[in-house]
């Protein structure tokens, strides 16, 4: 039997009472690997701050392993204090912060593997759909073969790389507008 | 392998809408970047019954908000019709009088003491959730030329993927807001439109205490792996 999917619908502006969010995914600094901080801001067609977006984010360990019984492999093995999955809402100037560990590279198809990423999922109040980006990092060798970040037109590729600021990373959210970030299809 | 065919035609709104003003702010305007679907966004956050309790599905602290009280019960299946235990629902509405217990709900309009509007639920090992609340009132959207949203709960769902997550919100059935709503209609399909609107059904309520209504939610994807509430594979 085939069903459709049920209908998305917009997040809308109430929800922040109601969402726990845990914009800290290191247990408190317990997880293995190189802490980082991942920041940066939401806006929209006019670069304004877009205030009280949910921004979501996935990503696989420092070994490059998902916390997900999908990926089973015992050289990239699970860490106890990192689920890989956090919650941010964006504050009145569209800033959102996660405190996090770089991630290790993930496999792809046959022997290719994919560059040290993280998967972001952005809802907001005037959105109808979730959107989803990614976040990659400066300066990975890695990059130059990634099967998504190959997909993307080679002129807004770059939009993809997180800038490298005062102990983190900054990637900001391009809704809509100049410089808009990539987003993918569903 | 996971499998995630594009949706139906018209089955969700696109992610702009004419008829939702604020799109034309927000949403993107490029094409979405066709990009392989990998183990990244098959996987995705699981939860189990540990972060979860069940007393966060009864919304009404006992019985004590006001409104009409309620049932909101269903199914959370996968694309093949397959249930998806141990899957979180998180669930947001108004109170009876419309009004949010949000500091941005700026209206003249009663808060109710014993209602906050926010529950969790996780799903059963044959991917059932129950939450126990009251029927949301109406509002209007400030600065819209008299738009009131229809009744309706938020549910935020994940299921095993990054790929699924999803959002989406539970209407009530015969209520003349809802045609005239621009979010409920930013769906084409009138089939997927219908199935946002709960359904009364008298063996999901409690009886002679609350109304049941039941919704079921299809997740994206077919041939998702089986897994149990605590989010093992079976």
């Amino acid at each position: 039997m085939s069903m459709a999917p049920t209908a998305s619908q917009t997040l809308g502006p109430f929800f922040n009472y109601a969402l726990p969010f845990n914009a800290d995914l290191t247990g408190g600094g317990k997880a293995e690997g190189r802490s980082i901080v991942l920041r940066g801001r939401v806006t929209d067609v006019k670069a304004a701050p877009v205030r009280d977006a949910l921004v979501e984010i996935w990503q696989a360990n420092a070994a490059g392993g998902y916390a997900h019984p999908l990926d089973r492999d015992e050289a990239r093995p699970r860490d106890p204090h990192f689920s890989g999955f956090g919650r941010a809402l964006t504050d009145a100037g569209g800033a959102f912060s996660f405190t996090t560990v770089m991630p290790g590279p993930v496999p792809f198809e046959g022997n290719r593997w994919q560059a040290p990423h993280v998967s972001i999922a952005v809802f907001s109040a005037g959105l109808l759909r979730r959107v989803r980006t990614r976040a990659y990092f400066p300066g990975e060798e890695l990059n130059a073969d990634d099967p998504v970040l190959a997909a993307v037109p080679d002129a807004r590729r770059p939009l993809l790389v997180a800038e490298a600021e005062d102990g983190g990373y900054r990637f900001d959210i391009r809704l809509r507008g100049e410089n808009e970030t990539p987003f993918f299809g569903d | 392998m996971v499998e995630y065919a594009p949706y139906p035609e018209d089955t969700q709104p696109a992610v702009d809408s004419e008829r939702y003003f604020r799109t034309s702010q927000l949403a993107p305007s490029q094409p979405f970047v066709e990009a392989p679907v990998t183990l990244s966004e098959i996987t995705g956050p699981l939860f189990t019954r540990e972060g979860v309790s069940p007393e966060e599905a009864d919304l009404t602290a006992g019985g004590k908000a006001l409104g009409q009280l309620m049932v909101l019960a269903g199914q959370v299946r996968d694309e093949d019709a397959r249930p998806l235990p141990g899957v979180l629902v998180e669930a947001w509405q108004a109170n009876a009088s419309g009004k949010y217990r949000h500091p941005v709900d700026g209206r003249d309009a009663p808060l109710d003491p014993h209602f906050v509007g926010a529950g969790r639920a996780l799903t059963d090992a044959e991917g059932r959730y129950r939450f126990v609340t009251i029927k949301p009132g109406a509002y209007p959207v400030p600065n819209s030329g008299n738009w009131w949203r229809p009744p309706h709960i938020h549910l935020s769902i994940y299921g095993y993927a990054f790929m699924s997550r999803m959002i989406t919100q539970v209407y009530f059935p015969g209520d003349p807001l809802n045609e005239i709503d621009s979010i409920f209609m930013s769906v084409p399909d009138a089939a997927a439109r219908d199935r946002l609107v709960a359904r009364p059904e008298a063996s999901l309520g409690l009886h002679e205490h609350a109304l049941g209504y039941g919704f079921d939610i299809v997740m994206r994807g077919r041939d998702q792996t089986p897994m149990d509430e605590e989010g093992s594979t079976t």
